[in-house]
């Protein structure tokens, strides 16, 4: 191929998948009037659901980060058998669809289910609470953070953190003031794809936490129960949870910039 | 391959029905393929509104069994469907799991239930949950409203998920359509709701303009509206 042509290939196959993922999103915003964008943020279901939304998301991005960032290093600083299949079970739910994990998560955490039986035991109920909606979106998220901390922890130089040792600073240490901060834009990434995942969590979260507005209605489900009456203010509420997770977007993009700079 | 050519040369019948329909309408539809030869019957299963905005998106479909008038009501008056025929009733009961372990025996008891689980009100069974609510809150007083509207964990939207967090043991108490608490056979007990705060839904059926099969969608209807067809939805349950 000259290379005049592979370009116009490249340009091609650009216009046409952009394009394509952009009409959507963009059908969105132009089929809507501003009357109706109004309606939309006035819509009862919206403020709750936003709030929700906000609360979870970043409550299950904490566990996933904090967590996940151990579970991570812990992978990438071993070659073993083991580590590499906690690797794969780390990755699992990002396999399975969503719906299935709210089976799975309602038939392990529910009143009847594997571990819900003996906390309901002890008075402890974790189906339909707010806590089952961080759950569920801890659940779908995870894989997204761990496999970007993974890949950045294994980019870290060996000899870095042997330098570190010799200095005298504990393998603790070292992991907080060598491993960290060289890998922080890669692990921002990953926080900013686990995030978006939560963020849009559905299927698992409406089997496994059920559908009540304030507790456990986020965004996604608020777009669906207005859907069931009306489509125009569905259509306003899922503009409005674009904006915010554009506006994210556009936040964790900075930050990582800014990380990748200094 | 067989199997996959047959269904291929098979006419296609789209039947989209609400959820509470299931049962008796795959076996309505095991008829009706018996009776006419090459012609296939599928389904979509859905809440009747989930149904009607898919219609109104230009869903293809032969006909359409909804859960409400509403919904029928306003596709008929887009000129999207028929006239619509009223072809069976269905009354909201209570089902618990089976055990019983809020021990509920009346609706007045209803707020012993730690965790009621109902249809949101955006769906047909939801809003017919609300008026029955409203008409017992009449009766028995407001306490009993706030009491039951307090131990509701979820407002699912379609019947057949309430009725599954009963099945689960996750609800202690829901309401669901007497058609559904059936389905469920031994996994739930029914508790009836009393006729007079009771509300009962009226299921109509039409066929859908520009149906790519106008005859058979007719032909599917007079089945349902036959009093074989309507034996048979007497015994799932509907009256």
């Amino acid at each position: 191929m000259s290379s005049r042509s592979w370009s116009a290939v490249q340009h091609s196959a650009t216009v046409l998948l952009v394009s394509f993922l952009v009409l959507p999103v963009a059908a969105l915003a132009l089929t809507l009037s501003w009357s109706d964008l109004l309606a939309g943020a006035r819509h009862p279901l919206l403020l709750p659901a936003l709030r929700l939304s906000l609360t979870t998301s970043t409550t299950s991005l904490t566990l996933v980060v904090v967590l996940g960032s151990l579970v991570a290093w812990w992978v990438a600083r071993r070659r073993g058998r083991l580590s590499r299949f906690v690797e794969s079970v780390t990755q699992l739910p990002a396999v399975i669809p969503p719906a299935v994990a709210g089976v799975g998560l309602l038939l392990a955490f529910g009143r009847r289910g594997l571990l819900g039986s003996f906390l309901a035991r002890e008075g402890l109920s974790l189906a339909f609470s707010t806590p089952a909606v961080v759950l569920a979106e801890t659940f779908v998220s995870a894989p997204f953070f761990i496999q970007a901390a993974i890949a950045a922890f294994r980019r870290v130089d060996e000899n870095l953190l042997t330098v570190a040792r010799t200095l005298g600073a504990s393998p603790f240490r070292s992991f907080l003031r060598v491993a960290l901060p060289l890998s922080a834009p890669a692990l921002v990434g990953g926080a900013a794809m686990s995030w978006a995942r939560s963020l849009g969590e559905f299927g698992a979260t409406l089997l496994f936490a059920g559908n009540l507005t304030g507790r456990t209605q986020t965004l996604p489900l608020a777009v669906y129960t207005a859907m069931e009456s009306d489509l125009r203010a569905a259509q306003a509420l899922a503009l409005i949870m674009v904006a915010v997770a554009f506006a994210m977007l556009l936040v964790l993009r900075r930050v990582t910039r800014e990380a990748d700079d200094a | 391959m067989s199997l996959l050519c047959a269904l291929l040369a098979a006419t296609q019948l789209t039947v989209f029905a609400a959820s509470s329909l299931r049962e008796a309408f795959l076996e309505l539809a095991r008829r009706f393929e018996a009776e006419h030869a090459g012609v296939a019957v599928s389904f979509n299963f859905a809440g009747s509104q989930e149904l009607r905005t898919q219609i109104e998106h230009g869903a293809r479909a032969d006909l359409l069994a909804s859960a409400d008038e509403r919904h029928l009501r306003a596709l008929a008056e887009a000129g999207l469907a028929e006239a619509p025929r009223s072809f069976a009733r269905n009354e909201p009961v209570i089902v618990v799991p089976s055990g019983n372990p809020a021990v509920i025996h009346t609706l007045r008891e209803l707020s012993r239930a730690q965790r009621i689980v109902v249809g949101a009100p955006e769906v047909p069974i939801g809003a017919y949950t609300l008026r029955i609510f409203e008409a017992a809150a009449a009766r028995y007083g407001h306490g009993f409203r706030s009491a039951v509207e307090a131990r509701i964990a979820s407002r699912e939207l379609n019947v057949r998920q309430v009725l599954a967090k009963v099945r689960l043991g996750e609800a202690d108490a829901a309401i669901v359509y007497r058609t559904d608490a059936l389905a469920a056979q031994e996994a739930v007990e029914t508790i009836s709701i009393p006729a007079d705060l009771n509300v009962v839904a009226d299921y109509p059926i039409a066929a859908l303009r520009g149906a790519p099969q106008p005859a058979l969608a007719r032909a599917f209807i007079e089945l349902v509206l036959s009093p074989a067809g309507r034996a048979l939805l007497a015994r799932y349950g509907f009256q």
